[in-house]
């Protein structure tokens, strides 16, 4: 057992966990944060991806361990309040899920994509980069329209800060 | 996974300390083959000792003709980095192909080579440029690193440092990866020297891991132009057969991999 300190979403906490827990694990079941999900025992689907140190990672691949000292964002950390940050106001208007199991995963994804590739964006790019997160429902379409929206409505708003 | 026990090191020195105290230790660099193995419950290390965090292990150096990326330096940092996209573009390039950008953003040159895994890309540049592995304790020329599939000249305990790259006239890599995995169901590299030799390596082929490529390299010592290997022939014996390809196929694969890698060389 170790303890492990980090930051997430804002929030500094403290977590006991054995040394082979996983930050999804801990994510999950030591923060039940359960938004962060696990499809796959390959490191393939991107269901669990979210962001460390600003960079988007799969937290089933990385130890808790690894990631003390760290700032951990997830999917309950995007949205202010009750207003959904743009990328989730997208997914929703371009009907971008429909079980929503790869949801959270690409999200994070895809914000961590907008923030890689700012205006210059365009659909082969987000397809390519959306490589690593599999969904087995809406045939890719309707996510790739909401990432486009979304990166658009994201450079708006960056303009208007 | 089984139980291990984590360890994060503050040195080079502090990590292969740490490794010699347990009974049954291994590196961690990025984690994105080890922890799937361990998930697997394929390795089963006692102690694992996290090397990512080591600031002497982390960076790329330009001086002179040559490159040196430290060996924990993400996949990411390598294709974003201005200093080789500058030097060595064809090794940027192939940093961006490796797995999605979640992947990228974790794994390691050092882990990569380490692991020797026979469809990894870095072997390939690797052997092509003909660079050297630093470790704790020497330099290992890349012809006499890889050993085959998942096996190298590292000895237990022995941990990789950098990677130093001398700066080619030209060079290129083109793979074609596998759709699921992206790994290389085949890939080619290919380089010419500042000397005037030409070095090609193909990863993802063989059964014995990362190849050089006599073939193609007389072709294009001979005529540096993609139109060059048109004539030439890849024996298909020794090559990885299974259900993505047959040797026939990837011995093909080798040669319009390596013609690709040539246009994108210039
Ligand atoms: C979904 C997915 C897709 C991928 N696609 C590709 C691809 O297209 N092409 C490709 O080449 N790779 C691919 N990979 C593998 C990826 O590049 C890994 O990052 C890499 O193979 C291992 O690097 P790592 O830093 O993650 O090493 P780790 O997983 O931490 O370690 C791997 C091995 O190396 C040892 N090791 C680590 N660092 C050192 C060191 N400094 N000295 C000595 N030994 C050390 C470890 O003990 C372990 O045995 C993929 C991986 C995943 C999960
Ligand atoms: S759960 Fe992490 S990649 Fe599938
Ligand atoms: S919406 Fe069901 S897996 Fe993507």
């Amino acid at each position: 057992m170790s303890t492990v300190k980090l930051t997430v979403n804002g929030k500094a906490v403290s977590v006991d966990v054995e040394d082979r827990t996983l930050l999804v694990h801990l994510l999950r079941e030591n923060l039940n944060l359960t938004g962060t999900h696990v499809g796959c025992d390959t490191s393939q689907c991107g269901a669990c991806v979210v962001h460390v140190d600003g960079r988007a990672v799969k937290s089933c691949t990385m130890l808790a361990g690894q990631a003390a000292g760290s700032n951990v964002t997830t999917i309950e950390g995007l949205a202010k309040g009750d207003e959904l940050h743009p990328m989730q106001a997208a997914f929703r208007d371009n009907h971008g899920l429909q079980c929503g199991y790869c949801t959270p995963g690409m999200i994070m994804s895809a914000v961590d994509i907008v923030h890689r590739h700012g205006g210059k964006l365009d659909e082969e790019t987000v397809r390519h980069e959306l490589e690593g997160n599999i969904c087995r429902c809406t045939g890719y379409h309707n996510i790739v329209k909401a990432v486009l929206d979304a990166a658009s409505r994201m450079k708006v708003a960056q303009a208007a800060e | 996974m089984y139980e291990t026990n984590y360890h994060r090191a503050s040195s080079i020195d502090d990590a292969v300390a740490q490794f010699a105290k347990g009974t049954d230790s291994k590196f961690l660099s990025g984690g994105q083959t080890l922890l799937p193995v361990m998930k697997q419950r394929l390795a089963a290390p006692s102690d694992v000792i996290d090397v990512a965090k080591i600031k002497d292990m982390i960076g790329i150096e330009v001086s002179g003709d040559t490159v040196t990326i430290k060996a924990a330096t993400t996949h990411y940092d390598v294709a974003q980095s201005d200093a080789v996209q500058k030097a060595i573009p064809a090794l940027a390039n192939l940093a961006s192909m490796i797995g999605d950008p979640a992947v990228r953003h974790r794994g390691t040159i050092g882990g990569s080579l380490a692991n020797n895994d026979p469809a990894a890309d870095y072997p390939a540049a690797v052997l092509a440029l003909g660079a050297v592995v630093k470790t704790n304790k020497r330099s290992i020329p890349a012809e006499d690193f890889f050993k085959g599939l998942f096996s190298t000249a590292l000895e237990d305990g022995e941990m990789i440092t950098a990677v130093s790259f001398p700066v080619p006239a030209k060079a290129g890599y083109a793979k074609f990866p596998n759709p699921a995995s992206r790994f290389a169901l085949t890939g080619v590299f290919v380089a010419k020297t500042k000397s005037g030799d030409v070095r090609v390596a193909a990863t993802g082929a063989s059964q014995s891991g990362v190849m050089r490529v006599a073939p193609i390299e007389q072709a294009l010592k001979a005529n540096w132009a993609a139109s060059a290997l048109d004539s030439v022939t890849i024996p298909a014996s020794g090559l990885l057969a299974d259900i993505h390809g047959s040797a026939d196929y990837r011995a093909n694969l080798v040669k319009v991999m390596g013609q690709r890698a040539v246009t994108a060389a210039g």
